[in-house]
């Protein structure tokens, strides 16, 4: 069977891409509705959990696009959430006020099944593996 | 929200997501079996959209956020046609392992959607 996409959408990776899907869809559709309704109580998370939902859809459409560049942007996106993921994890511990308990980052992501803490790692190891030059596999 | 329909979904959904999931990692392609369970899976949630339409009305409300709800549901309802249309171009065994993940998913969205309309105070 001949692959015509995207280098990186195949194989085991195209069901990490689902999670980050759902991950994208859950976490940004979740931060519109904190954003419209409850901005007030917490609006540094919740300004941070909108700004994450949007760089998941950005690793999402990275990981299925083509070519270097988005290879360096999914590098990029998942990069940054790794990131987050550990800095609004340990901040949430520290300072419970500034980010309650159901923003997707708080807890290490805690919420969400710690899906966002191992997800990044798995997308690096994915990456990794199908980085431009390395032989399929 | 009716409490029964609820569980029944979240069974439903666990149910062809741990099929579709074991299947796709031993290595099946999309099925008609995988593929009609994420259809089953879909057809509640639409049952589940016209009920929810209609319990407030009728005096069953959710203790919750209404709007949060139907965040929940609107996602929800996109996720398995998604999960279909990726298995029928790419037919290949992660196809169905992304069809057990989508099932997965959406038995969280329900089990959450649940808390919202039975246990959340709003």
């Amino acid at each position: 069977m001949s692959h015509t996409g995207s280098s990186r959408a195949v194989g085991v990776g195209r069901v990490l891409i689902a999670v980050y899907a759902v991950l994208a869809l859950a976490a940004t559709a979740r931060s519109i509705y904190q954003l419209a309704s409850k901005f007030d109580q917490a609006p540094v998370a919740y300004l941070l959990s909108g700004l994450a939902g949007i760089v998941y859809i950005v690793a999402t459409v990275a990981l299925l696009g083509k070519g270097p560049v988005w290879y360096r942007i999914a590098w990029i996106t998942i990069s940054f959430e790794l990131v987050g993921v550990l800095t609004v994890g340990i901040l949430s511990l520290v300072d419970a006020e500034l980010f309650p308990a159901d923003t997707v980052w708080s807890y290490f992501g805690r919420g969400y099944v710690f899906i966002p803490l191992v997800l990044p790692v798995l997308g690096m190891l994915w990456l990794y593996r199908r980085r431009p030059g390395a032989v399929a596999g | 929200m009716i409490a029964w329909f609820e569980y029944l979904q979240v069974a439903v959904a666990v149910a062809a997501g741990l099929f579709a999931l074991v299947l796709g990692l031993l290595g099946r392609r999309p099925s008609d079996y995988t593929l009609g369970a994420a259809a089953l899976v879909e057809v509640l949630l639409i049952i589940q959209v016209i009920v929810a339409l209609i319990a407030p009305a009728v005096g069953n409300a959710p203790t919750g956020s209404l709007l949060e709800f139907w965040v929940y549901l609107g996602s929800a309802v996109l996720i398995p046609p998604a999960a279909v249309l990726w298995a029928l171009v790419d037919r290949d065994r992660w196809s169905t392992a992304v069809l057990g993940v989508a099932c997965l998913a959406i038995a969280v969205m329900l089990y959450r959607m649940g808390q919202i309309w039975f246990v959340q105070t709003a």
